[in-house]
């Protein structure tokens, strides 16, 4: 490790696996209350069970991008961490805040939980991936903050490279995008309208410039190509990312109420998204090909390659499927959403953060690279998960033509709780795979456990 | 690729594009609000119990398990044309009032929230209004 102010990323890694495995958990309870509709009922309604899968894996997203940018920001600037004490300071509470949140969605109904912290101040509870309580919210916003003054202090005393520009440039519009959860007006339409301001402004915006700017990070480090090449490969992505993107909000808005001309918009704007993640695609391989070292940890090579395969299939290719107004028109809001949320998610931001990790904690553990078998398994653990999350896609997938034929194309459409009997097949299917996806989960822990006897100076 | 193209140039360009669609978005944005009142029946607003509705669908996470005009999860029914499924208001109101405290065996059941009369007045009538916002003919058919 060059600056020991770097080793500061270790808790966030950590905490984002212990929060993945909660995750998952949950994503298991709901697929099979999916299939046994009265499993913990009433005690875990599946409501909670989705807030908390689906609130458990933005924020240990979160926290895997906090720690990436602690771990390479020093490196890129070329100087120590301004404050570490803030950082792991900052650690803690949003930890804290974290479990807190949790504990709140699981013992306590949800309009309590509201009543409790405040939302009559200011309704923002309620609302998909924003469900977290006021003061949750109010927390996030302090430590984005914080963080923020930490990291941009950091570069402004040190090297500017391109890298951590556009680090830089996308943590800045997480924060700033979050602001709009705190936007809630009673209209439902214009509600809709900023909502996408957050979440896909987030996923199909700022968020692929931290994912481009952790990758781009990783590559040069395990392939020695010239950061002059690298960081050209990064603008144009990032660039393509954006001109497409910000209009794509678009195809979020054919049916809410908002006028029609968006219909075209976002059709146009949203079919051009896959391109810069085929970008990211041929980056990663190409810059493997051309590498000038043989960097010990293939185990993070393999996972930089595979955020450039998964990302492109479940936001480019499975984005693709759904995004064209006509077909939307039927897939609105079914499984096959579901289907491309898991793949997109997993191979966009999932694969980035364990990339950065599997690159990084040998590092601060003290070694290049872990041994040999530690790697195995680590790459075990990537096969595993990665073969599972694609079958979850493609039984998703499956689930949702049937569901979009049964009720909404065929001359007698079928009540939606009847369509879903009728696929309940394909929900065992799904729960399966993800069974074999926390076996995968588990394999990787492991693999943490493994002892490196690889000693070699990082 | 090619020396003329230097990473410098790939930077403004950068920059550049990112503001022209920024501003593009947000005059689209603008264009937005100013057609909107003639689709998205903020008449009906005006009413408090729509607008105490809402604050009890956000409160109780319905968005949790139901889409609204597609939005939300995909465990339940879609609601915003549910008044309109149904046939009307009170026919919501009894389904949401009659959910059985510990579900119903086997199934995927709907908790039952333990509204007063005036509470499910509120949703209903929230869920009316959402009912007549013009969503371009969306969903398909009645199903949902
Ligand atoms: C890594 C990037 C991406 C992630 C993480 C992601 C994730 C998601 C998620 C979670 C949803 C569901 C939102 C909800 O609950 O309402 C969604 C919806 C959608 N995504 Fe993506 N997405 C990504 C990229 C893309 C791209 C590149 C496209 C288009 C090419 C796309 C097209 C769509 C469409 C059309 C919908 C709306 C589906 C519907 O109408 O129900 N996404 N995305
Ligand atoms: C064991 C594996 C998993 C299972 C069984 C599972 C199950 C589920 C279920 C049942 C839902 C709710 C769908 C609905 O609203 O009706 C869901 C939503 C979601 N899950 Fe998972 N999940 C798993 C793993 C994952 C992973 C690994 C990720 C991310 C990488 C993920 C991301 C999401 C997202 C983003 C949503 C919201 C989707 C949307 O709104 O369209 N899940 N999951
Ligand atoms: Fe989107």
């Amino acid at each position: 490790m060059q600056y020991k102010s770097q080793a500061v990323a270790m808790p966030y890694f950590i905490a984002a696996i212990a929060l993945f495995v909660a995750q998952i958990l949950f994503g298991l309870i709901m697929g099979l209350q999916y299939v046994m509709g009265d499993f913990l009922f009433p005690t875990i309604p599946f409501n909670v069970a989705r807030m908390v899968h689906t609130n458990a894996l933005i924020v240990w997203l979160l926290m895997g991008f906090m720690g990436a940018a602690y771990y390479l920001i020093p490196e890129e600037a070329e100087t120590e961490l301004f404050s570490p004490k803030l950082a792991i300071a900052l650690f803690w509470i949003f930890l804290v805040a974290a479990g807190l949140t949790v504990v709140g969605y699981l013992m306590v109904p949800y309009a309590t939980l509201a009543k409790m912290t405040g939302n009559d101040l200011l309704p923002t509870m309620g609302r998909e991936f924003l469900e977290q309580p006021l003061i949750t919210k109010l927390g996030i916003v302090v430590v984005a903050l914080a963080f923020l003054f930490n990291i941009s202090m950091t570069v402004l005393k040190g090297r500017k490279t391109s890298i951590a520009t556009v680090l830089l440039i996308g943590l800045w519009g997480l924060a700033i995008f979050f602001l709009f959860s705190f936007y809630n007006p009673h209209n439902v339409v214009r509600d809709k309208f900023y909502w996408w301001w957050v979440v896909h402004l987030w996923v199909e915006g700022v968020w692929e410039l931290i994912l481009g700017a952790i990758l781009a990070f990783v590559l040069i480090k395990v392939t020695g190509v010239d950061r002059e090449v690298i960081e050209k490969w990064l603008y144009v992505i990032v660039t393509l990312t954006l001109i497409s993107g910000i209009l794509g909000t678009g195809h979020h808005y054919y049916w809410i109420g908002t006028p029609e001309s968006w219909q075209l918009i976002g059709s146009i704007f949203s079919a051009l998204e896959p391109i810069p993640f085929f970008g990211m695609t041929l980056f990663a391989f190409n810059m493997v090909n051309r590498r000038r070292r043989e960097h010990p940890n293939k185990a993070a090579t393999l996972w930089a390659l595979g955020t450039g395969v998964m990302a492109f299939l479940g936001a480019g290719v499975w984005g693709f499927l759904h995004t064209l107004s006509p077909v939307n028109y039927y897939t609105h809001g079914t499984q096959i959403t579901a289907a491309h949320g898991h793949m997109a998610f997993y191979g966009a931001y999932v694969m980035a953060v364990l990339t950065i990790i599997s690159y990084a904690m040998p590092i601060i553990r003290g070694r290049a690279a872990n041994s040999n078998k530690a790697q195995v398994v680590e790459m075990w653990a990537f096969w595993l998960m990665t073969i599972s999350i694609t079958f979850i896609t493609l039984f998703l997938t499956g689930a949702g033509i049937l569901q979009v034929w049964l009720q909404r194309v065929s001359d007698s459409p079928m009540p939606f709780m009847v369509a879903q009997d009728q696929i309940a097949l394909f929900y065992w299917m799904r729960e399966w795979a993800g069974v074999f996806f926390l076996i995968g989960l588990i394999t990787y822990i492991w693999s943490f456990f493994i002892p490196g006897e690889e000693k070699a100076k990082a | 690729m090619s020396e003329a193209f230097t990473t410098s140039t790939a930077r403004n360009i950068f920059y550049g594009g990112t503001m022209f669609f920024l501003l593009v978005f947000l005059a689209l944005t603008y264009q937005t609000e100013q057609v909107i009142p003639k689709r998205d029946k903020r008449e009906m607003l005006a009413d408090p119990m729509v607008v105490a509705g809402k604050k009890l669908w956000e409160t109780n996470n319905c968005i949790g398990c139901h889409t609204l005009l597609g939005e939300g999860a995909y465990f339940a029914p879609e609601l915003g044309n549910v008044v309109k499924r149904l046939g009307s208001k009170e026919a919501v109101m009894a389904f949401i009032q009659s959910r059985p405290t510990e579900g119903i065996p086997g199934r995927r059941s709907m908790p039952n929230f333990n509204f007063n009369e005036q509470q499910l007045k509120e949703i209903a009538a929230f869920l009316h209004y959402v009912s007549e916002i013009d969503t371009a003919k969306w969903p398909p058919n009645i199903q949902g």
